[in-house]
């Protein structure tokens, strides 16, 4: 039999109370599913996934918004994921997004509009999915630092910021009219450090790029961007040079800035998480157009 | 800016995995700050996070443009834009939401509720304070105690809140002087007292200077005490006190995964809990014994209060969603009347007698709100008499659940005693509340399991038990038409009773007059004397003019889905007249007889019954033999 501490650690709080809020939404929802963006929190979530139900399968799909400009090895691991978890994958492409051939390199926020923000409410909407489960964190952004755990979208997968309704205690309110729905986010409490350390002491799975290997790169506008397909449009004389690097966040390729780094193993990534002085979004193209963006693409329907 | 910077963990970059060894076993505290953004609360939570490192530098890029085009600190940071993340906070300059914040030191990570100070944005404020275990009550020095800090104090120790500091801002605008800061103290401490706040710590600091945040101020050496971030370290958590209760956790899902396992899955509420242990299940009663506590990573020896776990039991007892699992000598009161403490969150304010979902641990129901006793006036703590309660309004309600539920007063255990109210239409949680003690003298009656089931009654009797419910006014033919029913029950060996309105009054209810309430309490004693009967086996045949569509529906929900069913006797009002068999009618009409159904005292007839009887339309006869064949259908 495993040891338990009748005292509760940090770790082992946060734990036990993304176990009951999953039991909750599975308890008072219709039709839920969880997002899986397979990066490190979706990892982890799904880890959590798999205690708070066991020895049950989680009793929900796992929905992918794909928009197929993830890394090559974001997609290996998360075929693997599912399969090894027992959970049916749900994969949704945008097909509008796909007809007119919507990029990175050519339309810039266009992109994420319509593969992600738009992609995500159809996907719910085909499904009737009532809600649905996301990986942010309160520590990452200042809007999401407001945003409860359990977050009410309208039919039209709207985010109210001034008209939040209240959760006190751990009551969550999972209620729902016809068409609308709620986001849940079990890792609320949770900081970069937090999951880092739960991945490194449980022994999650994940995507390799998180460590540092020599990876083809070029930089663009302040950003040092992979080439990870041929896809990858390179300007005239531009070469793709050999560097040592690893991401602290993972997104589509062409819009996600790599750092330097030597680090192979999860120790030596959390020593110079802990050490570095810039926040993990900082690689992140799309968090850096004003300072409220984060907020206005969350009214808007993003995750 | 001070030079005493709070210093990064020097093991980070000497042994990581010492680090995280010491990070893993970290303690958790959750803290409210309270204050206004005048009283630089902001300013305070930016400085803790900047003092303990954990703003990075394109935070700080980030902040330092910000504060040039939207700050109030002139050329300086302003360490509020950090906190005040909607983009209407920022243009307003105030903070309208609860923000979470983290930071970790090298004794204990921290997760700051930042809550707004305006009496408008009270809900909010509760909502941060309902899952802190210490609150920091900021105060301008220059203004001393204000109604605003009265409010926060009486808001924080009702949620619950037993630590309490006193942070005295500002300091460096008044000379640090020391007698300021004790004045501030002296009046304080009066207030305190008297909401029964016992204890607190009070600490004079300069948020904006970082004076007494890390560490000690030269600026004030007259001040002994530790500065705030010490304080935050090294107060005593009180999470054990939970852990020291009796065991109880509420079951939020029944884990299935083949008919081999049934387990029961839930966050322990109190106490701990070990295989072998003697639990009950409330509210039914019944009590078994722990077989396994389940976990992921193998079965537990035993778990304590917070833990997330799944227990199997050694009997297959009947056991759902919302009912909890208790110390089988030490169970939790069961009631459905209490005197809570209200907060009222929504626009539209509370309508007493309407119907609510109250969400309590894992279980929803159905509950009632009478008319407040008195509202509390958050800044006076006066009480005044009130109709209902307005949006951040705080009063003190009885409250009825439409079933029994297990429960612990607030004071005890705050997730067994604290509950919200949810608007039944338009699904916002409107309202929250904390029992203060259940008002029926059931509560510690603790219902008594039997071996003989409902379902052995009906076995033995070969049917299943239904409530034939028939309603209409007097003389409409309900007690004629019931006793023709039950006749022919009778002939096919159906086992039946009969509860007539006239003859119940003779006994049971002869103390019940006619008035609205009376009436009321006439149809519930007479729907338990129906759900004992059923609960016996009986097919119970009701005649009682049963005026109100409210107490209908309370009979219904007394009874298992599908037992109750309602039978409408529809005899309009100058056919039962004419009719008046008792000669009841004509007294009603001269006065003498009062509140007499259909004359001065309304009859709301059913909307949707099981079975409609138009008796101008079929005789005696034919009316109990649809309803007979109707009953044969559903008790066979």
């Amino acid at each position: 039999m495993a040891e338990t501490t009748p005292s509760q650690t940090n770790l082992s709080r946060l734990e036990s109370e993304a176990i009951e809020i999953m039991r909750e939404v599975v308890s008072d929802a219709q039709n839920p599913v969880m997002l899986y963006s397979v990066g490190k929190d979706s990892a982890v979530m799904l880890h959590l996934a798999k205690k708070a139900f066991f020895p049950s399968p989680p009793p929900f799909p796992l929905m992918h918004i794909d928009t197929t400009w993830k890394f090559q090895e974001m997609y290996k691991l998360r075929d693997k994921a599912a399969q090894d978890a027992g959970i049916e994958l749900i994969i949704h492409q945008n097909p509008e997004a796909r007809d007119k051939g919507i990029n990175p390199f050519e339309h810039g926020a266009l992109h994420t509009d319509m593969w992600k923000t738009e992609g995500l409410k159809q996907a719910l909407d085909k499904h009737e999915f009532d809600a649905a489960f996301g990986g942010a964190r309160r520590d990452e952004e200042a809007s999401r630092a407001k945003e409860r755990v359990f977050s009410f979208r309208t039919a039209q997968h709207r985010w109210d910021p001034k008209a939040q309704r209240p959760e006190l205690w751990s009551l969550y309110n999972a209620r729902t009219a016809a068409g609308e729905s709620i986001r849940v986010f079990p890792l609320s409490n949770w900081t970069e450090l937090d999951i880092w350390q739960y991945i490194h002491l449980e022994g999650i799975d994940i995507v390799p790029l998180y460590f540092a290997a020599p990876r083809p790169t070029v930089e663009r506008g302040g950003l040092l961007l992979m080439v990870d397909d041929d896809r990858f449009p390179l300007a005239a004389g531009e070469k793709p040079v050999m560097r040592s690097i690893r991401f602290r966040t993972l997104g589509c390729y062409p819009l996600t800035g790599a750092v330097e780094s030597e680090a192979t193993t999860l120790t030596e990534i959390i020593q110079e998480m802990l050490l570095t002085t810039t926040s993990e979004r900082q690689g992140r193209a799309i968090d850096r157009d004003q300072g409220a963006s984060m907020e206005v693409k969350k009214q808007q329907g993003y995750f | 800016m001070t030079d005493q910077i709070y210093k990064t963990d020097a093991l980070i970059a000497q042994d990581i995995d010492v680090y995280l060894e010491s990070h893993r076993t970290k303690s958790l505290l959750r803290f409210i700050t309270c204050g206004s953004v005048d009283d630089g609360k902001s300013t305070l939570i930016g400085r803790l996070l900047y003092d303990s490192k954990m703003i990075f530098q394109d935070q700080l890029a980030q902040l330092e443009a910000d504060s040039r085009k939207v700050g109030t600190q002139g050329q300086d940071i302003d360490f509020a834009l950090l906190v005040d993340g909607l983009a209407a906070e920022r243009e307003q300059g105030i903070t309208i939401d609860v923000a979470y914040r983290f930071f970790v030191t090298q004794k204990r990570k921290f997760i700051v509720a930042d809550t707004p100070g305006h009496e408008q944005y009270t809900r909010n404020m509760v909502t941060g304070a309902s899952t802190a275990q210490l609150a920091v009550i900021l105060i301008d020095a220059r203004k001393g105690v204000l109604a605003q800090t009265r409010r926060h104090s009486y808001l924080c120790h009702l949620l619950g809140i037993r630590n309490f500091v006193l942070a005295v801002n500002k300091m460096d605008l008044v000379g640090y002087d020391q007698d300021i800061f004790n004045a501030i103290v002296t009046d304080y401490t009066a207030f305190a007292t008297g909401i029964g706040i016992t204890d607190f710590t009070a600490i004079p600091m300069s948020g904006f200077r970082g004076d007494n945040i890390a560490a000690h101020s030269d600026n004030m050496a007259w001040y002994s005490g530790p500065p705030l971030l010490v304080h935050l370290e090294t107060m005593e958590l009180d999470q054990d006190t939970e852990a020291a209760q009796d065991f109880c956790m509420p079951v939020q899902w029944v884990n299935r995964p083949h008919s081999e396992f049934r387990g029961f899955s839930g966050r322990i509420a109190a106490g701990t809990i070990k295989p072998g242990d003697e639990v009950r299940i409330l509210p039914s009663g019944k009590t078994s014994h722990v077989d396994r506590i389940v976990t992921f990573d193998g079965d537990l020896d035993a778990a304590g209060a917070g833990q997330s776990i799944t227990l199997t039991l050694t009997d297959e007892v009947d056991c759902s969603r919302g009912q909890i699992i208790t110390a089988a000598a030490a169970p939790l009161e069961v009631a459905d009347q209490f005197e809570t403490t209200l907060i009222w969150m929504d626009e539209k304010p509370l309508i007493p007698g309407r119907s609510y979902y109250l969400k309590m641990g894992a279980q929803t129901v159905s509950a009632t709100v009478a008319e407040p006793k008195y509202q509390i006036n958050v800044n006076t703590m006066d009480h005044a008499a009130a109709k209902t309660l307005e949006l951040n309004a705080i009063g003190v309600a009885n409250v009825t659940t439409d079933r029994s539920i297990p429960f612990a007063p607030y004071a005890e255990n705050r997730t067994l005693g604290g509950f919200i109210l949810i608007d039944k239409i338009t699904n916002a949680t409107v309202g929250a509340g904390l029992v203060n003690f259940a008002l029926r003298r059931a509560q510690n009656i603790h219902w008594q399991a039997t071996d003989i089931t409902r379902d052995h009654h009906a076995q033995l009797k070969n049917q299943t038990p239904v409530v034939l419910w028939m309603t209409g006014l007097s003389g409409s033919g309900k007690s004629t038409i019931a006793n023709a029913v039950e006749l022919k029950l009778a002939q096919m060996n159906r086992h039946t009773f009969l509860l007539d309105g006239d003859n119940v009054r003779h006994g049971l209810n002869k103390d019940l007059g006619f008035t609205d309430a009376d009436r009321i309490e006439n149809i519930r004693r007479v729907g338990e004397v129906a759900k004992l009967m059923t609960d016996a086996g009986l097919i119970v045949i009701t005649a009682f003019i049963s005026p109100f569509r409210s107490e209908r529906e309370m009979v219904r929900n007394m009874m298992a889905p599908g037992e109750f069913i309602e039978v409408f006797i529809d005899t309009p009002l100058p056919v039962a007249e004419k009719r008046d068999v008792k000669g009841l009618y004509a007294k009603a009409r001269t006065g003498q007889l009062k509140n007499f159904t259909g004359i001065d005292s309304p009859y709301e007839a059913p909307e949707t019954p099981e079975i409609h009887i138009d008796t101008t339309q079929m005789t005696i006869d034919e009316a109990a033999q649809i309803i007979f064949e109707k009953v044969m259908k559903s008790v066979l």
